[in-house]
């Protein structure tokens, strides 16, 4: 299983990582020796069972409750920027 | 565990201070030491111990790994990602060590995002083996295991999510466990792998764990994957009588690679299980194993891909600045913010789980794990409990792996299915090989800790490696 350079940059976009040259080189030699590697070893087996669901805990759900939660301070503390009581970032829309 | 009476805690806590300014220097386990906190909770642990209130473990000194949430104490997963990052809370586990008297020396260092196997990761340093300079401690949780080992804590909480408490543990020569998922709230731990992810302690000896599981283990409401179980006093499993146990040696695990002087340490202390009246049965068969490694090298990075993408420069951690767009911003934050082991595991997790391979590699991954499991069950049923190698060799060089991925996750080929099935893993000293430090796997049904935790404390009164301490040249 050999990955294209395309596909790498592929993968980065989807991941939002802005890969170097250099990385996307290494990356794309690195992710086949190991994708090999797997392919290898599940091609030996058939599996087509469910998912595990470990403990079997599955819909599980809290009360409808509002609960005392954090200040507006405390949540802004670690923003890269913040501005009148907001995360501020550059434009979503065009 | 410190009789209270002759030592106050802050005199303790003050004395472990001093020898962690001593050594860390060379080793490196702490990312963050907190002298001032420790102070004042050591304070506070006396006066508690004075009113006849404390607990097992109020006073004593311990240490946290660095993804573990402590409010108002920075938490940096060794990444730059979270270089800065300050929790507003405290992790379930930290409330619950805090509320028994904790003393916290500090957070320990990790592969970052605790991806990896040898602490070679992190962004702010490598952890040296403190019984040889020049190897790994093993990873990802080992700075909590060279405090334990070198003394540098009374014990310390690591993370497991492919064998990174245990692998360390083994390496350094300490006790590790990881518990069965979901008997430890995960509430506070920086996800990574979500249904691999598991908290536990690595400690000097099996008492010490089984003090630290009372603590930290229960049912969490602020954790959807928690168990509601009652929690056993896991002391009281400690008899020190394992005769007509039935344990399994699973042949797989003695991979080819295996160094034959490890497997000789371990084969002897199998025979010392055997010779305190378990029934010891070789070469039963857990075909499966092979496969663990593909499954849980596609389940963690695609779980960790989807984990990993809060991190985008918003709310909290690094942010670029430099960049003309929102997503310019995004891709350049996480370009920088992220090492090249996370950078890879994201890509592999992303494309296991992108279109046109989701059902090639996620989903074959998601059935395969259910197979073990099930083989794992299948086991249990005719065995109390299976023993193996925690690894295949000694703590390999630093650099030895770093710049070959798939040597490096071939390292963890014994204590990788484990997360896969959920089941609880322990590690015990065993012996040395030329000096390095060889652990012993005990493996259980779920929620029967109590069961491996009786055969490591047997197996320890029997032997002595866990009371030999690295000379800390």
């Amino acid at each position: 299983m050999k990955l294209t350079r395309d596909q790498v940059v592929h993968i980065a976009t989807l991941a939002r990582i802005k890969l170097t040259e250099a990385e996307i080189t290494m990356y794309s030699e690195q992710l086949s020796d190991i994708l090999s590697n797997f392919d290898e070893i599940l091609k030996r087996i058939d599996a087509n069972v469910d998912p595990l669901i470990l403990n079997e805990l599955t819909g599980v759900w809290r009360e409808d409750k509002a609960k005392p939660s954090y200040t507006q301070e405390q949540i802004l503390a670690n923003a890269p920027q913040a501005e009148d009581g907001c995360f501020k970032v550059k434009a979503v829309l065009e | 565990m410190l009789k209270m009476g002759q030592i106050s805690s802050v005199e303790l806590t003050k004395d472990v201070l001093k020898h962690i300014d001593n050594t860390d220097g060379k080793l490196h386990s702490y990312v963050t030491v907190t002298k001032g906190i420790a102070l004042d909770q050591a304070h506070a642990a006396d006066k508690r111990i004075k009113a006849g209130k404390a607990t097992p473990l109020t006073g004593i000194p311990a240490a946290i790994k660095d993804n573990m949430c402590t409010m108002g104490i920075k938490t940096t997963c060794s990444s730059r990602m979270l270089e800065n990052f300050v929790p507003p809370y405290d992790a379930t586990v930290v409330k619950k060590l805090n509320e028994s008297g904790m003393v916290l020396l500090g957070k320990t260092n990790l592969d970052e995002f605790a991806m990896g196997s040898s602490t070679e990761n992190s962004a702010f340093g490598i952890t040296k083996n403190p019984w040889d300079y020049e190897r790994v401690p093993g990873g990802s949780s080992g700075g909590s295991a060279v405090a334990v080992a070198a003394d540098q804590a009374l014990y310390a909480l690591g993370s497991d999510t492919g064998g990174s408490i245990r692998q360390p543990a083994g390496f350094c020569s300490v006790v590790g466990l990881k518990p069965t998922y979901g008997r430890v709230s995960r509430y506070g731990l920086v996800a990574f792998g979500s249904s691999l992810d598991q908290i536990g302690p690595l400690t000097r000896d099996v008492t010490d764990t089984a003090l630290v599981l009372n603590a930290i283990a229960g049912y969490d409401s602020c954790d959807s994957t928690s168990v509601d179980k009652p929690v056993p006093d896991y002391t009281k499993a400690l008899t020190g009588n394992i005769k007509g146990l039935r344990i399994g040696i699973p042949k797989e695990y003695f991979v080819d690679a295996m160094q034959s002087d490890v497997k000789t340490v371990i084969e002897e202390a199998i025979n010392k299980l055997k010779g305190l009246g378990a029934t010891v049965e070789w070469d039963m068969s857990l075909s499966l194993t092979d496969y663990a490694l593909a499954t849980y090298y596609l389940i963690a990075p695609a779980e960790a891909s989807a984990n990993l993408a809060r991190y985008d420069g918003t709310k909290y951690g690094h942010r670029t600045t430099d960049g003309d767009s929102m997503w310019d911003i995004m891709e350049k934050t996480r370009e920088d913010g992220f090492g090249a082991e996370v950078k890879r595991r994201i890509m592999i997790g992303t494309y296991a789980l992108s279109a046109g391979y989701y059902d090639a590699y996620y989903k074959k991954a998601q059935s395969l794990r259910r197979l073990i499991w099930e083989e794992f069950n299948q086991a249990f049923s005719k065995y109390d409990a299976l023993v193996t190698p925690t690894s295949p060799t000694v703590p390999f060089k630093l650099g030895e792996k770093a710049n070959d991925p798939m040597q490096m996750y071939l390292s963890d080929v014994c204590v990788l299915p484990i997360n896969i099935a959920g089941i609880p893993g322990l590690s015990v000293p065993s012996g040395f090989v030329d000096g390095l430090p060889v652990g012993l796997q005990i493996l259980g049904k779920p929620f029967d800790e109590e069961t491996i935790l009786r055969i490591g404390h047997a197996y320890e009164q029997e032997s002595d490696w866990h009371t030999k301490k690295p000379a800390l040249k």
